[in-house]
């Protein structure tokens, strides 16, 4: 076993060596390197066909036309173009937009900057785990909605909406769905020919493809219309210029091919390395799990450890990597939005842990992680005054802090 | 976070960690801080007959620096008197400790601890004193 422990891997994967070795053949001179654009010689239609190819491979996964995938530099990307360019398309229709406050900064930041271009944005709280009541989402609904942008799967606490639901609610009422599924594929099902979905956001470097890559679903039928952010020679169908970059395009279709085939598999193995995590830290006194277990993606794992706080944590495990909700890990020196929005107090928040497991993850590395976390929680605990109140009895609800 | 080699030492041995029974007259209680916050920081002080600090002890809920500033405090005031303990400055434990402008409020928080032990034990004391001429 090595040290330390990569339990990141919401954050990014390594990529899978069937990936970096595909990609490595669409560099060199001997390789595919010419421009998808170049009609005129062999170069550029063998780059049009790769491209293709893995256009294919990326609809599969997900059950799409390959003529709706638009290749981007990523799911920031993919977001601000789907949420900016719906938005923008259809102001004339309205000038109204709802999301949650658990999103991803990529779709919470495109937002404010769409409320300081004149949009009004309904910010929806989830439910304790995590959810979203899809009576509340019809609530808020108004003549003047053009947009609702709801993720698939948290990145911090792994739940998982329920977007048929939303998808039926938005249609039905002429709504556009964008939904950010930068989380979920390759980790649950998709099946766009189903979901009454308009946009989908993808990521290339969750599911083991290469960062700088993604892709934004664009529905064909019904066919749904944003405005570029992107300009200069129309490529993607006018949707996003650029030349293609067809070595990260055929690793994210490799690692898309690779999902489609393992999934299922893949996510037994999690599953139960997940629950092996969780049964192993759950008996520990004060733990608390983050987020719904039940509609949750199978690698992931956030629990507070409480009276601990969460960068002494990180610091007292060196051999693992992990994430932690704590402000002082975090560069706006906030404790996690997304916990606070779930109605987990301050101190929740600070002493969260995010482990999430992938494709490399171990039995023996999830026993060492247990063993290390009830060590180090135990001693940072020794040390901590406010394990020492709840030791003895104090509530430290009713203490009055002197707040700094 | 990049730390200080100073700082690593502090948190991983930390020094004077534990309590003393805080309703001893001799001892001097500091508690500052809010978990809301992300630390709260316990500093207690024995002291002499002599008025001098003669042990000191810490719990700290926080992060890496304010562990450290805290350990690092209850090093410097023993062997003190409480009016030359009261002179240490957050701005002394943050050289020491070379902290980042970012952990610069762990000092801080250090400060007001043994400041607030200090105040603690003679509130204590001028108590005790009332007692005495009754």
């Amino acid at each position: 076993m090595k040290l330390p422990i990569y339990l990141d891997y919401a954050a990014t994967t390594p990529m899978d060596p069937r990936v970096a070795q595909k990609m490595a053949q669409y560099l060199t001179l001997d390789g595919v390197f010419g421009n998808p654009a170049s009609r005129s010689h062999p170069f550029g239609w063998k780059a049009e066909e790769a491209a293709s190819e893995a256009r294919i491979q990326v609809a599969a996964l997900i059950n799409a036309d390959p003529k709706e995938i638009v290749w981007t530099s990523g799911a920031t990307e993919s977001d601000n173009l789907a949420i900016k360019g719906a938005a923008h398309f259809h102001q004339r229709k309205g000038k109204h937009i709802i999301t949650c406050k658990t999103e991803h900064k990529a779709v919470l930041d495109t937002c404010r900057q769409l409320e300081r271009e004149g949009y009004e944005v309904t910010y929806l709280d989830p439910e304790e785990n995590g959810l979203i009541d899809v009576a509340k989402l019809e609530a808020a609904m108004r003549d003047d909605t053009v947009l609702v942008s709801i993720m698939h799967v948290n990145n911090e606490i792994g739940v998982i909406q329920d977007i048929a639901a939303i998808g039926e609610l938005t249609r039905s009422k002429g709504i556009l769905f964008h939904v950010d599924a930068a989380q979920s594929a390759g980790k649950v099902a998709i099946d766009l020919s189903r979901l009454k979905v308009d946009l989908m956001s993808f990521s290339a470097h969750k599911i083991y493809g290469p960062k700088g890559m993604g892709a934004l679903y664009v529905s064909r039928k019904p066919r749904v219309r944003i405005e570029a952010q992107m300009h200069g020679g129309g490529h993607e169908r006018g949707m996003r210029s650029g030349t293609l970059a067809v070595h990260q395009i055929v690793g994210m279709g490799e690692a898309f091919r690779i999902a489609r085939l393992e999934m299922a598999e893949e996510n037994t193995r999690l599953l139960a390395l997940r629950d092996r995590l969780w049964n192993g830290l759950k008996d520990m006194e004060e733990v608390y799990l983050n987020g719904d277990l039940e509609h949750r993606v199978a690698g992931n794992l956030n629990v507070s450890f409480n009276f601990v706080e969460g960068e002494s944590m990180i610091m007292a495990i060196k051999d693992l990597a992990v994430s932690s909700g704590s402000a002082c890990t975090s560069a706006s020196l906030e404790p996690s939005y997304v916990l606070r929005a779930i109605g987990r107090n301050d101190e929740l928040a600070h002493s969260s842990i995010r482990f999430s497991l992938g494709r490399f993850s171990t039995e023996e590395e999830v026993d060492y992680t247990i063993a290390l976390m009830k060590s180090k929680v135990d001693k940072l605990r020794q040390m901590s005054p406010l394990w020492e109140m709840f030791q003895d009895g104090v509530d430290l609800e009713s203490v009055e802090w002197a707040a700094h | 976070m990049a730390y200080s080699d100073k700082v690593m030492d502090h948190y991983e041995n930390p020094r004077n960690v534990g309590s003393f029974e805080k309703d001893d007259d001799a001892v001097g209680t500091g508690m500052v801080g809010a978990p809301a916050c992300g630390d709260v920081m316990k500093l207690q002080i024995k002291v002499g007959d002599d008025g001098v600090i003669s042990d000191a002890r810490f719990k700290t809920y926080g992060c890496g620096s304010a562990i450290a500033s805290s350990s690092l405090l209850t090093e410097w005031v023993k062997g003190k008197t409480l009016d030359q303990a009261a002179e240490i400055k957050n701005s002394d434990i943050a050289e020491e400790l070379a902290l980042p402008p970012v952990k610069v409020h762990c000092s801080v928080l250090a400060e007001d601890a043994i400041k607030a032990a200090i105040d603690d034990y003679k509130g204590k004391q001028s108590g005790s004193a009332d007692k005495g001429a009754a």
